[in-house]
């Protein structure tokens, strides 16, 4: 792979990460962080999505009438969505189930019509699919830290496994509830920005 | 070609309309059968696992065949109404007619000689809709016990299920932490009164007759399910009394 495109794919992970320095995407950060295992389906949802809605309209660009793209775009979304959406409940019944809830989630996710509208529309197809991996990764890393920090202090798991033993209960550790609730979401992807740009003065606006 | 122009941007809208309708349209037909038989699948599933049976995908038909004996629609007098197969009725219309009017399907089960009875519940939690099975176990008429005799009063097994409640909070209805304390819980009390089943706030006290936990964090879904054994169980309650079955 071309240097200029494997930055295209690792870039997202942190200079230009869409939640973290884009902030994009915050309100399913919000949404889908109390546990890894919706994270994580989150994740692997959108990056495909933002992949393939990159793709279709990176080939298309030159045709779209600039008057209407931005309702072009978010009707190749919505359909690619839907149509993924309905061989998941023909084929695979039970992960339909569990991104029920996600599949709405997706088609209003900013990062997608963000990539579409910054990047697809003005580049060639291939890069315009690799940048929609890059930046679906660089939004599942954010999503999975946090969630994992939400569900070990919120709930004394990980993906559903206990990991804080019992006996720590027992000497009177509780569960942190207010992990469980969405201003803690925030809250925590806050440290993260704080943290990214203390290291990376780069990302300071003046 | 001119992609600013008027007559350039109506074409472009209408064919891609056109395209990702027929899209949409072929998926939803193509898939039809296949979802519907995956919604079958997982109704009979959901049916078993309220009387304690687990099955999976593959054996679900002859384990259903097995233990379900019977099934009907009955109205809220307990009479039988012929002509209605009590797998296919829409409970989010029955709930929504007059007691007297509902269509109320019943399931009938055994395993090793006990009897059960199967109800399917449907209501509202917080986001959407929220649905489960409930099934109650016979109870044998004791000399000893005062109370009024009521057949079926004891629930044996509880199981929910939702559309799109909260992860972590309301979508935890469906899983076994909250479903165990609904068994053997009572849904009439010692006079013959329906009482239903309360979810309770913070802690319930597990020898209650009819008291469970809430979710912490999810007590619009928890208070729905509580309101959709409510709702749906009254129907039912002429028909637990007697003891006809």
């Amino acid at each position: 792979m071309a240097s200029k495109n494997l930055k295209l794919l690792t870039n997202p992970l942190n200079n230009e990460n869409p939640i973290t320095v884009q902030v994009l995407g915050i309100c399913s950060a919000l949404a889908v962080t109390v546990q890894v295992k919706p994270a994580l389906i989150m994740a692997i949802s959108v990056t495909v999505v933002t992949g393939f809605s990159n793709l279709i309209i990176a080939s298309i660009r030159n045709t779209i009438p600039p008057r209407i793209r931005i309702i072009v775009q978010l009707v190749v979304i919505a359909a690619l969505v839907i149509i993924v959406d309905q061989l998941l409940k023909a084929y695979v019944y039970d992960v339909s189930k569990k991104l029920s809830v996600f599949v709405g989630l997706i088609i209003t996710n900013c990062i997608i019509m963000g990539r579409l509208e910054a990047f697809a529309m003005a580049n060639k197809p291939w890069e315009s699919f690799i940048d929609g991996i890059g930046n679906g990764f660089g939004y599942g890393l954010i999503l999975v830290i946090v969630s994992v920090f939400r569900e070990l202090l919120g709930s004394g798991s990980l993906l559903g496994y206990q990991l804080i033993p019992e006996s720590l209960y027992q000497l009177g550790y509780k569960d942190n509830g207010m992990m469980i609730l969405p201003p803690m979401a925030l809250i925590t992807v806050g440290i993260l920005i704080w943290i990214q740009r203390s290291k990376n003065r780069k990302l300071i606006e003046r | 070609m001119n992609v600013q122009s008027n007559s350039y941007t109506f074409i472009y809208s209408s064919i891609i309309v056109i395209v990702v309708a027929t899209l949409l349209a072929l998926a939803a037909t193509a898939l039809k059968p296949a979802q519907d038989r995956n919604v079958e699948i997982e109704k009979k599933q959901n049916i078993l696992s309220s009387v304690r049976v687990n099955s999976t995908r593959e054996n679900v038909q002859k384990l259903y065949d097995q233990y379900i004996t019977d099934s009907y629609t009955i109205n809220n007098k307990g009479d039988k109404i012929k002509g209605i197969d009590p797998f296919t009725i829409n409970l989010r219309e029955e709930i929504k007619k007059p007691q007297k009017k509902r269509n109320l399907p019943v399931f009938e089960c055994i395993i090793n000689d006990s009897a059960f009875l199967i109800i399917p519940v449907y209501g509202k939690g917080l986001w959407g809709p929220v649905w489960g099975y409930v099934s109650l176990v016979k109870e044998k008429p004791s000399r000893a016990d005062s109370a009024i005799y009521i057949p079926y009063k004891k629930i044996y097994g509880a199981i929910f299920d939702h559309k799109g409640e909260t992860p972590g909070l309301g979508a935890e209805i469906n899983q076994p932490f909250f479903q165990i304390p609904f068994r053997n819980k009572a849904i009439f009390n010692d006079k013959g009164r329906f009482i239903s089943i309360k979810v309770v706030k913070g802690g319930a006290d597990p020898s209650s007759l009819n008291e469970v936990d809430a979710i912490s964090g999810g007590t619009i879904t928890s208070k729905g399910v509580q309101a959709m054994l409510d709702t749906c169980l009254i129907s039912y309650q002429t028909y637990f009394k007697s003891s006809k079955k």
